[in-house]
């Protein structure tokens, strides 16, 4: 039984990270064949970072996803707020109001998205571009955020606030103070889900690019005609290592502070 | 609390990082690549400095909207960078974003918003948009360069007068097949061959009505152009006839799949077979002697361009023969430009997958033009018809069973719940 546990692991491991495996295995491929290895080179690297098309729509990308992000998680945690002191029956038709776009297929969200645009381009002068990107972006983002930071304060004490004040808080010191730590946690993995939807979003920013600014994976996107060229193999491999850093430090500080309030609590004790 | 905060920090330090490393050494490298090519041969020598600086100082940007992997960016050590080195020149800042498709370009400038300065459609696409009057017939005044288009590309058959586009790449479709499978002639290979029974499971197929369509009216004898519904059809049985034989209808995938000689023999385009060509030494390529189409990949303006003089002087840009000759070299399909046509090595001038010759590309190749909404829809329902008419598909079945499915978990649930329902009360 143990030994098939074993095998169930590896096996789903395995489905997980062997596309990612060959990926990385053929950025380092010396010919453009996706088939046959023929040799090893850092060439296709070097090559990226020579390579102006994708290494600037790879910054207007992070520069997209934390405008967007950022704007999202500000706007989201507001609405929060405001969401959880409403009464039962508003409360409820706003969160199926802001979950809509989540579970709406992508691709009406895009198009909607594009004909309102193109609805104000043409009366206010708005360029397809960075713009229209960062607002479609915010769009989608902001569910996300609402729907991570609201169990927050379904499990913070619902007197925290008012215990605040009879302390002597003004209302915008208790909400910095006092409701902010509580729903941190809630808002900082808001922020770094919409961070990733923005990252990878190909849908929406299909559909709201314009002609002075594209994210990465419309770039990639337009090399099928060609055959997508091994340089972005080197840049997933990239992106993937600096991934795993950022979750092995992550993990890392998680593991030492719960040491430590491990050994605090122990004293106390 | 403080924990999140960190690990925050710690994210947006590594994407800030990531960003930098991203961002810092791509100047650095552009900075001395452009050095490099000063101190080389590869300097760019214009003929007309004075055409080109007139916008300097200006503040002037333009939107160039181009196929994927479509320009020579300066990439591979020692060759120029093709938007860098016009921005330097003319002091015009270039917005640079690609397309993958001629209809999503079409899409793209029908939708309205984006707003577009020089883009680069096929042959097909561009009548259609004369047609519609999406673009402005260009002053040919400001594209002196012309003069280097080689007479077979002047006045083409989707633009007669040639006042909408000045050409900028061409190629040929012809088979690519693998030698050590298929002993026949170069000379001898022909568009029947992906019809041969004896090839069956070994063929792969365009994936696109025009392209597919095509081979099928060559054969037959008719226009590649044709409007005839009768003749549509005529050339829909024929592909019916083929598909028996045929292995898979794939596009890029023919690539991979050529490559690992997991296939025989496939259709494309030349410039792409060039590339297959390098990564197995088992294949090789014929233009069938019955004719093809020749395609063409054009600059244009789109009637809403902003800065069309600018644009004209970027698609003049284009056209010289250093530059011309850096695209051609990066992109590996078959120059119109005569100039960059002379710099190109023997090698590749002789090569009868890129340069077929005058006379074959005058008798034997067509130019896709456009085909009216009737007969273009024909094609596509003729097309779907003829890739879906298998009697043993699997895909017929799976809406059904996908919905029964969906039914009956339905269904399962409610029970489900009514009896806890149930269970509850008592």
């Amino acid at each position: 039984m143990k030994t098939l546990s074993k095998i169930y692991m590896a096996l789903v491991l395995m489905f997980l990270y062997v596309p990612i495996f060959v990926l990385i295995v053929f950025s380092f491929n010396e010919t453009k064949s996706r088939s046959v290895f023929s040799g090893f080179t850092l060439e296709w690297y070097a090559k990226l970072f020579r390579n102006e098309v994708i290494i600037s729509s790879l910054v207007n990308t992070i520069i997209i996803a934390v405008t967007a992000s950022i704007a999202a998680t500000v706007l989201g945690t507001l609405a929060a707020i405001g969401i959880n002191s409403m009464r039962k029956f508003p409360k409820a038709v706003v969160m199926n109001i802001t979950n809509m776009p989540i579970v709406n297929p992508e691709i009406v969200t895009g198009v909607s998205l594009m004909l309102l645009f193109v609805f104000f381009a043409a009366r206010m002068n708005l360029e397809f571009g960075f713009v229209t990107l960062v607002i479609a972006h915010i769009t989608f983002d902001v569910p996300y955020v609402i729907l991570n930071v609201m169990p927050k304060f379904r499990q913070m004490d619902p007197n925290l606030f008012e215990a605040a004040q009879d302390l002597g808080c003004g209302p915008f010191t208790a909400l910095r103070k006092v409701i902010l730590p509580e729903i941190m946690p809630g808002v900082v993995s808001g922020f770094l889900m919409s961070f990733t939807f923005s990252l990878d979003d190909f849908v929406i920013s299909y559909f709201t690019s314009g002609s002075t600014s594209q994210t990465l994976p419309i770039t990639i996107y337009s090399m099928t005609r060609r055959k997508i060229s091994p340089e972005i193999n080197a840049l997933s491999t990239m992106i993937f290592v600096v991934v795993v850093i950022v979750l092995v430090v992550k993990n890392l500080i998680e593991t030492r502070q719960e040491r430590i309030l491990r050994a605090n609590g122990g004293d106390e004790q | 609390m403080k924990k999140y905060l960190r690990t925050a920090c710690v994210a947006l330090c590594a994407l800030a990082l990531t960003g930098c490393a991203a961002g810092s050494p791509a100047e650095g490298t552009a900075d001395s690549a452009e050095a490099t090519e000063e101190a080389e041969a590869q300097t760019l020598t214009v003929e007309d400095m004075d055409y080109y600086t007139r916008f300097r100082g200006q503040d002037i940007s333009i939107n160039v909207y181009n196929w994927g992997e479509y320009i020579s960016t300066g990439a591979d050590e020692g060759t120029l960078n093709v938007n860098a080195e016009f921005t330097r020149l003319t002091g015009i800042k270039v917005n640079y974003t690609n397309y993958a498709t001629n209809e999503e370009l079409y899409a793209k400038l029908k939708g309205g918003g984006a707003n577009y300065d020089v883009i680069i459609p096929s042959d097909y696409m561009i009548s259609k948009m004369i047609k519609e009057d999406m673009l402005q017939p260009l002053d040919m005044d400001n594209i002196p360069n012309f003069k280097y288009i080689m007479p077979t590309f002047v006045d083409p058959a989707y633009d007669p007068e040639n006042a909408y586009s000045v050409p900028y790449t061409w190629g040929t479709v012809g088979i690519i097949y693998n030698t050590s499978m298929i002993d026949i002639p170069r000379e001898d290979i022909d568009w029947d061959i992906l019809w041969n029974p004896d090839y069956a499971d070994q063929i792969l197929m365009f994936d696109n009505p025009r392209d597919a369509f095509a081979i099928a009216e060559i054969m037959m004898g008719y226009s590649l152009n044709t409007e005839d519904p009768v003749e549509l059809s005529a050339a829909a049985n024929k592909l019916k006839e083929q598909k028996s034989v045929v292995q898979a209808y794939v596009m890029d995938e023919i690539f991979d799949k050529m490559a690992a000689n997991d296939a025989w023999l496939a259709p494309y385009y030349a410039g792409d077979a060039l590339t297959i060509l390098e990564d197995n030494e088992d294949l090789d390529f014929a233009v069938p002697k019955s004719g093809t189409n020749l395609f063409v990949d054009a600059m244009c303006i789109p009637a809403g361009a902003k800065q069309k003089e600018a644009a004209e002087m970027y698609i003049n840009f284009m056209c010289e023969p250093d530059i011309a000759y850096a695209n051609i070299d990066y992109i590996c399909y078959s120059t119109p430009h005569s100039a960059a046509y002379e710099m190109l090595d023997e090698e590749t001038r002789n090569n009868p997958v890129s340069y077929p010759g005058d006379e074959y590309l005058d008798e034997n190749t067509t130019i896709f033009v456009n085909l009216s909404d009737e007969a273009n829809l024909q094609m596509q329902t003729l097309w779907t018809e003829m890739k879906s008419a298998e009697a043993d598909s699997p895909n017929r079945w799976i809406v059904p069973v996908f919905l029964l499915l969906c039914l009956a978990l339905i269904v399962f649930t409610l029970i489900r719940r009514h009896v806890k329902k149930k269970k509850d009360i008592y």
